[in-house]
């Protein structure tokens, strides 16, 4: 089969699904696109738990997998997070993206009696992004050590973290202490033809004007 | 003097000495040592040191995508059981550990546990890039910049991943290193 003709058949299958979403859902959803082929339904948190349940029970979509949640930090927005659920209807072959708006703070209804996939996955984002779920049964972070300060997704949170660790030899254990770098951070300047580090005296000239004037904000900063 | 000398190749040569007047002259001399002053030397760490270098069982410790270039290292393609190397699942029947992995905050203390059961004497070969001092994730909030920080390491391995090859090298590197430590001192 020719391969245009076959993303036509995908792609009208996929806005057929989209008809029938809009049919069962229109009074949930605040809008339901396609992007790239992919369907994106966007929602009031309020009202995820009633689409997340439709889009599971209703016979004409039976999205029965609920493959990931995740979230999206956008700092400069009043409601800060978005809320992402991705599903999958294995039945129709088709996959939803349903985004909620959450603001910092807001606590979030677990979708955990919906879906038991969503246990870890709302687990990885109370970890990485600090969302509170509400009635999750085992709420503790996933992927961080234990007793782990902040949530490291977060655009705000510094990326070598707060904390180190070192094995201690008159405690004689491994002990935590704040992040001293040996190394300093290395600064890459992807436009510049000469594709090396800045200052580091190997870059070719036509890096050197941008070199200077960053080596003397540092001087007077350090002045 | 020299006949002491004697006494110390022939136990170091691997061939044995066949029975004859050659046999006879070393074993002579050797029983008229012990009745002249009681006591023989030999080089008890030299024995000790052969023994260890040729049975240098390592701790399986893989913790990332090195642990692959591990396991090539011990299939049958290299094969490490030439050299009587054999991994070990418990750290009280290994004498080697091989961090061979990105190192994470949350794993040290585990590490650390491993290293404090082994048996003395014990060695840590550091395996590829984020083993030696955090490689590619040197920045990252949770791994530890060089598993050094945690255990004291006697062999690094650089490479990301260390070929199969260069890990063998290492271990060899680290057999020399035994051979050269007094037994006492360790």
């Amino acid at each position: 089969m020719d391969t245009a003709d076959s993303r036509q058949m995908e792609h009208s299958r996929t806005a057929a699904f989209l008809g029938v979403i809009e049919a069962s859902l229109s009074d949930l959803v605040l809008a339901a696109d396609i992007h790239n082929g992919e369907i994106v339904l966007r929602a009031e948190l309020a009202k995820v738990a009633d689409i997340l349940l439709a889009l599971r029970d209703t016979q004409t979509l039976e999205c029965r997998q609920l493959t990931d949640i995740t979230a999206v930090d956008w700092p400069e927005r009043p409601a800060r997070f978005d809320l992402v659920w991705q599903l999958l209807s294995v039945r129709y072959n088709q996959r939803v993206r349903l985004i909620a708006e959450v603001e910092e703070g807001e606590i979030v209804p677990s979708s955990v009696p919906v879906f038991a996939s969503a246990n870890w996955a709302e687990r990885e984002v109370w970890d990485m992004f600090g969302i509170f779920f509400s009635g999750h049964p085992d709420l503790r972070r996933l992927l961080t050590d234990y007793g782990f300060e902040g949530h490291p997704l977060r655009k705000d949170f510094p990326l070598t973290g707060h904390v180190e660790v070192r094995y201690d030899d008159t405690q004689r254990r491994v002990v935590y202490q704040p992040v001293q770098l040996v190394q300093e951070y290395r600064d890459f300047d992807f436009l510049s033809p000469w594709e090396g580090m800045l200052g580091d005296g190997i870059s070719g000239e036509a890096a050197e004007p941008v070199d200077e004037a960053g080596s003397k904000e540092g001087g007077s900063a350090n002045g | 003097m020299g006949m002491r000398q004697t006494g110390n190749d022939a136990a170091l040569n691997a061939a044995p000495i066949p029975p004859g007047s050659d046999q006879d002259m070393i074993l002579r001399a050797v029983s008229d040592e012990i009745t002249n002053r009681g006591f023989v030397i030999a080089s008890a760490d030299k024995l000790f040191n052969w023994a260890r270098t040729g049975s240098l069982w390592p701790m399986t410790f893989g913790l990332a995508c090195c642990a692959v270039e591990m396991i090539h290292s011990a299939a049958s393609r290299y094969d490490m059981d030439r050299y009587g190397m054999l991994f070990r699942p418990s750290p009280r029947q290994s004498d080697v550990m091989i961090v061979a992995g990105t190192l994470t905050n949350k794993m040290a203390p585990a590490l650390r546990r491993v290293y404090d059961q082994m048996p003395e004497p014990r060695w840590v070969l550091s395996m590829g890039s984020c083993a030696n001092g955090g490689g590619y994730y040197h920045y990252s909030y949770a791994v530890v910049r060089g598993c050094d920080r945690i255990v004291p390491v006697d062999v690094y391995v650089p490479g990301c991943p260390p070929t199969a090859e260069a890990l063998i090298y290492g271990l060899l590197q680290l057999q020399k290193k035994i051979r050269r430590t007094a037994t006492i001192q360790r």
